[in-house]
């Protein structure tokens, strides 16, 4: 059970409108991104389902049940937070029993989600420690722990990984990932990390400053982004956005060609530029080529073995098949 | 921070630290040695106090023959730790009300809060006898408590109000999220991490109560009357008796002094907490 249900949910903070009314479905089970740039909303909206901020217009519903003025403790809600929110002052077996000591569940079934929990998570040495004595991907551990002994109906994460090393977050995504295959609960995760985004979830929910710019599943959002903010917004490295008469002559305003949707070569091609900078991860290389004709410089993937350097000249054809054309009102074309 | 500091500046410094400390504890130092002489010898030049007279306890015999010290000392302790308990009970809600879900003009009201102590007592000192009077309050230690406890909640909000911002929101949101009412929020989560300055808040206002002489001597007789009366009651209009007088200060003060030597670790934490982190 986990399906959420906003209808004309709309936010204000004093005159300030940071959510204008949107209507949003998640259904049971899906592992669902909230991703945007910082003050998109998104941290907003996941409280407004959590119940840690009131709507100010609008109805939440959690499996059908309406939630919308339901405080936190009863909408059986579990949330992971940016900071952890640990207790400082419990050991990390009483941070984990905490929601089920508020459940009022009988001491030997805590007991046995408690180890239940430690050993999945990898925490069973670290049950009498106190949170402080922990490292920050251990922290993280203990909060998601907390969160999966209550069985909540779903699961709402606020940016958790943004406090972990690189290297770490690689490994707590995975982690997260394979909990949500073997709990199959709903999952509601905010981030601003796009690759946090297109790794994990099942359906993006893109947000720009409160609105849904788009839904969509991580491919879809990729192959047909619907508007021009979703193309610049998804994707590494970035869509590259033509404006002008380069654009006009597809019929559109603006056309977006990805990076890996260019062909290179060195002889021939629709395009003609100089390598500018050049970035070589040995797989792939990346160059920034300043098209003549063109503002801006656009961003090209090519193989790891390319010949080519900086201030080499290069040629470089658009994919037409991966061509996508916007409007004037930056709405995609058919 | 690496300073160059002579030796010669360290013990001037020394030095001056000393002789500071010296002149404020003069006070008490000389009120423990007069209460340790003859009423006689206590009203002669200091020089001639310290070098030329011996040394008695009678004043104490005396005062303890006089008057009831135990009465006196059990009418402080219920009234100070009966004042600091019943304002916890109220500051604790309030405080929690200011720090996490500040209205527009809770500011305001902190800044109205502590400007009922810019007021000196005495202007407010007739309605309040008259209210105690009508109300039968008049040397009970339940006004008392009463009283003191509402001279005190300034403070105790205050102090409860500095310590509770320090807890991060996010923390009692995950503990509403957990499923805590208001009340289990409170008790499991906020008030454990509040501890150190709750200790301090607690300590600080016993010893203010204790310490407090103007309504605990404006509004008592004999019944309710607590340690500062019993001091008070040493400098009559049969005259002024150095020795006793000291002696019942000495009395009087001895066992807060204790206290805050045993507690200054704790005091000095809670009012220090959060400045470092």
């Amino acid at each position: 059970m986990g399906h959420i249900r906003l209808t004309g949910v709309k936010k204000c903070f004093g005159d300030v409108m940071v959510i204008p009314p949107l209507d949003l479905e998640i259904e049971d089970g899906e592992f669902v991104v909230f991703v945007g740039p910082s003050g998109c909303g998104k941290s907003t909206l996941l409280r407004l389902i959590a119940g840690l901020e009131d709507v100010t217009e609008g109805v939440v519903e959690i499996d059908g049940i309406e939630a919308t003025s339901l405080p936190p403790a009863k909408r059986r809600l579990a949330m992971v937070f940016q900071s952890y929110a640990l207790y400082p002052h419990m050991s990390v077996r009483k941070n984990i029993a905490f929601p089920m000591k508020m459940a009022r569940i009988p001491q030997d079934e805590q007991e046995r989600r408690i180890t239940d929990a430690a050993r999945v998570l990898n925490l069973t040495d670290y049950l009498d420690r106190r949170p402080g004595q922990l490292s920050g991907g251990q922290r993280q551990r203990v909060a998601i722990g907390r969160a999966i002994v209550r069985e909540p109906s779903a699961f709402l994460f606020d940016e958790p990984l943004s406090n972990l090393d690189a290297a770490l977050r690689v490994g707590m995504r995975l982690e997260i990932s394979e909990l949500h295959k073997r709990l199959a609960t709903t999952m509601v995760y905010v981030t601003h990390d796009q690759v946090e985004a297109m790794t994990m979830a099942d359906q993006i929910v893109v947000l720009h400053a409160g609105r849904i710019e788009q839904v969509g599943s991580p491919l879809e959002l990729y192959r047909e982004p619907s508007n021009l903010f979703v193309a610049g917004f998804i994707g590494s490295p970035k869509m590259n956005l033509i404006a002008g008469p380069v654009a006009a002559k597809y019929n559109a305003h603006t056309i977006g060609i990805r990076p890996e949707h260019i062909d290179v070569s060195a002889n021939s091609g629709l395009w003609s530029g100089t390598i500018g900078v050049s970035e070589h991860l040995g797989s792939d290389t990346f160059f920034r080529v300043n098209i003549h004709g063109l503002d801006e410089p656009l961003t090209v993937r090519t193989d790891g073995e390319i010949g080519l350097r900086y201030g080499d000249t290069i040629h470089l054809t658009p994919n037409p098949d991966h061509l996508h054309r916007f409007d004037a009102q930056a709405a995609r074309l058919a | 921070m690496a300073r160059s500091v002579t030796t010669a500046r360290k013990t001037a410094n020394t030095i001056v630290a000393g002789a500071l400390g010296l002149l404020m504890f003069f006070p008490v130092l000389w009120i423990i040695i007069l209460s340790f002489k003859t009423e006689g010898d206590a009203i002669k030049a200091p020089l001639e106090i310290l070098f030329n007279t011996g040394w008695t306890t009678e004043s104490y015999g005396t005062v303890q023959a006089r008057s009831n010290y135990f009465k006196h000392f059990s009418n402080s302790l219920i009234i100070s730790l009966g004042s600091t308990f019943l304002g916890i009970l109220i500051a604790v809600p309030a405080a929690w009300a200011m720090a996490f879900v500040p209205a527009k003009r809770t500011k305001d009201v902190l800044m109205w809060m502590l400007s009922t102590k810019m007021l000196p007592p005495v202007g407010v000192l007739v309605p309040i006898y008259l209210i105690f009077r009508d109300l039968g309050l008049l040397d009970t230690r339940t006004g008392l408590v009463f009283v003191l406890m509402m001279i005190n909640l300034p403070i105790i909000v205050w102090m409860l109000y500095t310590y509770f911002r320090e807890i991060p929101g996010e923390i009692l949101e995950a503990a509403r999220m957990d499923g805590a009412s208001l009340r289990e929020e409170v008790i499991y989560v906020l008030l454990p991490m509040a501890i150190p300055g709750m200790a301090s808040t607690v300590l600080l206002n016993i010893i203010l109560a204790w310490n407090e002489a103007f309504w605990t001597l404006n509004l008592t007789a004999a019944k309710a009357a607590p340690l500062t009366a019993f001091i008070a009651s040493y400098s009559s209009p049969e005259g002024l008796f150095y020795a006793k007088l000291s002696a019942a200060s000495v009395m009087a003060i001895a066992p807060i002094l204790i206290m805050g030597w045993f507690s200054q670790k704790q005091l000095v934490r809670g009012l220090t907490f959060g400045a470092v982190k």
